[in-house]
């Protein structure tokens, strides 16, 4: 044992010499490099046609999206699609944008349903392929305003085929706060009459919406898009969120977690989604009211992807045509609580007001939603170079969290 | 046992009777094995050897040199130049080393409430009970970890809720938050203190206590001056596993207290939100560093002795 003593010694000590003479002969800096020059998107070609079916495809997925009758036997729009194509579906759940990413990352899967802070990163990385649309009918009647967006393609070139999509919408429990809530500012600036019972979005990429009500509320800052900010907008933003902490109960990043606080009065006022409304409502603990507030709202666009290393490219192609297929398109919206992008959807609902509650074909509220995007140094509104990118916002974020 | 086991593969399994060609064929093997030592020995220690070596050393290796590596700020891809911009960032950040503070205190804190819980625990299973109830009782402590680690930092969270069994048993609750976070810790490591600190009370000759006692020391002198001093390995075994497992934790913390960070959080975060693999695995040198100076402190009080 006493050489057991001597070899931990020795070990400690050298790791300690080496970590800080690497420390201290430091350049500094560090961390990333390049990306202010224009970037070119890596040459990925684009399917020509289609043959037949590989008999398999590999999804990531959005829990919710790809269901098989597995979770809820009546939940099922992957078995008759396997009987219609012959491609048996292998679904992979990701729990966040940045996980799919990773997921991707590693070439074992044909498809994804990517959202807006992930398709880009996806695109620039040579993860995945332009989608040619012509070999996917349905696309012909997807709402015209998720087409060709800044978050899905580049270059007039499409990459993917958008399959719904949603507002994070301000949600409050009405039994314990009073009046309407109309305004971010519930989160934000009068946050101190809710201390400690606002909730927050557990992710880099909530800065956007501190910057969303800043952009509408501090026009000096001249924020122009909550998903480009120069260093100096972006620490306006930080410091909001620095300052919304002290009045958090927690912050959230699974579903059940927030349904869970709501229900138990850990949390009153805060960022949801209407689904997690919905599974509140419908438990009926307790009963809460959302809005989309007058500042507008970030909020989703997912779109599924095809991968560049895709092994089954037929069967993928088929997938994207049948999940955007109007009833099938349908079935996914209600169950997942989206607006769904096939416009005749709306019409094999089994809730026949769906569309109506979640404004699906209401152009004038889907852009009042500023959807996720990835941040980057080359702004993606298009104003400049000098942006922050997303490991930057990361950084922030856990400097934010301290 | 093992060791009998062993021996008796060379001979044919019961019941079929060995044909000469069989005996045979056994016979050159044994004979080869026995003139060749080193092959023997080659096989014997290679399967262990590359595991320690390779995957593990080896692993270790990998995440120190991937730590001098960068990353594109565009596509997020790791770029393999060397620099040592990643451990300058690391060791100078404040943030960083607000959570490096913070997640060692939680450590020890956990560490502390689990030594203070365990010793009584251990010192009535294994001196007081009865031989039956022992047995129930190393059982009973046992059982929790059969059931998931995420199922029982969510039970901690109903438990804790404001409208929880907590609050209608105390009329309170300490809320989501450090102290909440530090219970549910402290609950999920409990066995890995319990149970050493019981095998160092098994070890102990019972005769202490009396001849201590003959020479007029009171039950509280006995603990301090005898028990505690013998013991004291056994804890520092267990703190041990308490002090590290909590090291590493970053799911209790999401669930428990989502305002708080701890080292995990961090890398985490670094590796799957922000894809900076490069920059996760210089974070991740603070809690092996910490770990190995813990080993190392740990390794005097003679907990290394016994595990």
């Amino acid at each position: 044992m006493r050489n057991g003593h001597r070899l931990l010694r020795t070990l400690a000590a050298s790791l300690t010499v080496a970590l800080l003479a690497a420390a201290c002969s430091s350049s500094g800096g560090g961390g990333s490099t390049g990306g202010t020059k224009n970037r070119k998107v890596p040459n990925v070609p684009m399917a020509k046609s289609l043959g037949a079916g590989e008999g398999e495809v590999n999804l990531v997925a959005w829990a919710g999206y790809v269901e098989d009758g597995s979770d809820d036997k009546k939940i099922d729009w992957v078995t008759p699609f396997t009987k219609q194509t012959g491609c048996k579906v292998n679904v992979k759940i990701g729990n966040t944008s940045d996980e799919m990413v990773q997921l991707m990352r590693s070439g074992q899967y044909d498809g994804v349903s990517a959202s807006g802070d992930a398709t880009l990163r996806l695109i620039y990385g040579g993860d995945v392929a332009p989608v040619n649309t012509s070999l996917v009918p349905n696309y012909k009647t997807i709402s015209s305003f998720l087409k060709n967006g800044n978050w899905n393609s580049v270059n007039g070139q499409m990459y993917g085929i958008p399959h719904g999509w949603g507002a994070n919408l301000l949600m409050w429990d009405p039994s314990k706060v009073s009046g309407n809530l109309d305004s971010w500012s519930a989160v934000f600036d009068d946050a101190g009459k809710y201390k400690g019972k606002v909730t927050a979005y557990d992710s880099p990429i909530y800065i956007a919406d501190a910057a969303l009500y800043l952009m509408k509320t501090k026009p000096d800052l001249k924020i122009k898009d909550p998903y480009s900010l120069t260093s100096k907008q972006l620490d306006a933003a930080v410091a909001l969120l620095k300052k919304q902490k002290a009045n958090l109960s927690e912050y959230w990043s699974d579903f059940s977690k927030e349904a869970q606080s709501f229900e138990s009065g850990t949390s009153e006022v805060g960022t949801s989604w209407q689904i997690i409304a919905n599974t509140i409502n419908g438990a009926g603990k307790t009963t809460v009211k959302t809005t989309l507030p007058k500042e507008g709202a970030t909020g989703w666009s997912d779109t599924w992807m095809i991968s560049s290393k895709a092994q089954h490219p037929n069967c993928t192609y088929k997938w994207m045509d049948w999940i955007t297929s109007p009833d099938v398109n349908a079935q996914v919206a209600e169950y997942f609580g989206e607006a769904p992008a096939q416009t005749k959807a709306c019409s094999h609902t089994a809730d026949k007001n769906f569309c109506t509650t979640y404004h699906a074909l209401d152009a004038n509220y889907a852009k009042q939603i500023h959807y996720w995007t990835t941040p980057q140094k080359q702004c993606v509104d298009g104003s400049g170079n000098d942006c922050t990118d997303y490991s930057t916002w990361t950084r922030k974020w856990q400097e934010i969290k301290g | 046992m093992a060791g009998d086991q062993g021996l008796t593969l060379t001979t044919a399994p019961a019941g079929t009777a060995p044909t000469g060609d069989d005996l045979g064929r056994r016979g050159a093997l044994s004979a080869f094995f026995a003139y060749k030592r080193r092959t023997r020995l080659a096989l014997l220690l290679g399967p262990p050897v590359f595991w320690l070596v390779i995957a593990y050393l080896g692993a270790i290796a990998a995440l120190l040199l991937s730590s001098l590596w960068s990353i594109d700020g565009f596509t997020e891809k790791v770029v393999h130049s060397y620099g040592t911009g990643n451990l300058h960032t690391v060791f100078t950040d404040a943030t960083f080393r607000a959570v490096t503070v913070r997640t060692l205190g939680i450590a020890l804190l956990v560490t502390v409430v689990d030594a203070v819980i365990a010793f009584p625990m251990a010192f009535y299973m294994s001196v007081v009970a009865s031989p039956r109830l022992r047995r129930i009782l190393v059982v009973l402590v046992l059982t929790p970890l059969w059931a998931s680690y995420l199922v029982k930092a969510y039970a901690w969270r109903v438990l804790l809720a404001p409208d929880g069994p907590v609050a209608s048993v105390f009329g309170g609750t300490p809320g989501y938050g450090r102290t909440a976070l530090v219970l549910t810790l402290a609950y999920l490591w409990l066995p890995y203190m319990v149970i050493p600190i019981y095998a160092g009370f098994e070890k102990l000759p019972r005769s202490l206590f009396e001849a201590s006692s003959d020479l007029g020391a009171p039950p509280g002198r006995t603990v301090r001056s005898v028990v505690l001093p013998l013991v004291f390995p056994a804890i520092a075994a267990g703190s041990i596993f308490t002090f590290s497992l909590t090291l590493g934790d970053y799911i209790a913390v999401n669930i428990i207290d989502s305002k708080t960070q701890m080292l995990g959080n961090v890398i985490y975060g670094q590796l799957i939100t922000a894809n900076n693999q490069p920059l996760a695995a210089a974070l991740s040198i603070i809690p092996l560093l910490a770990i190995v100076l813990y080993l190392a402190a740990m390794s005097r009080t003679g907990a290394l002795d016994n595990v």
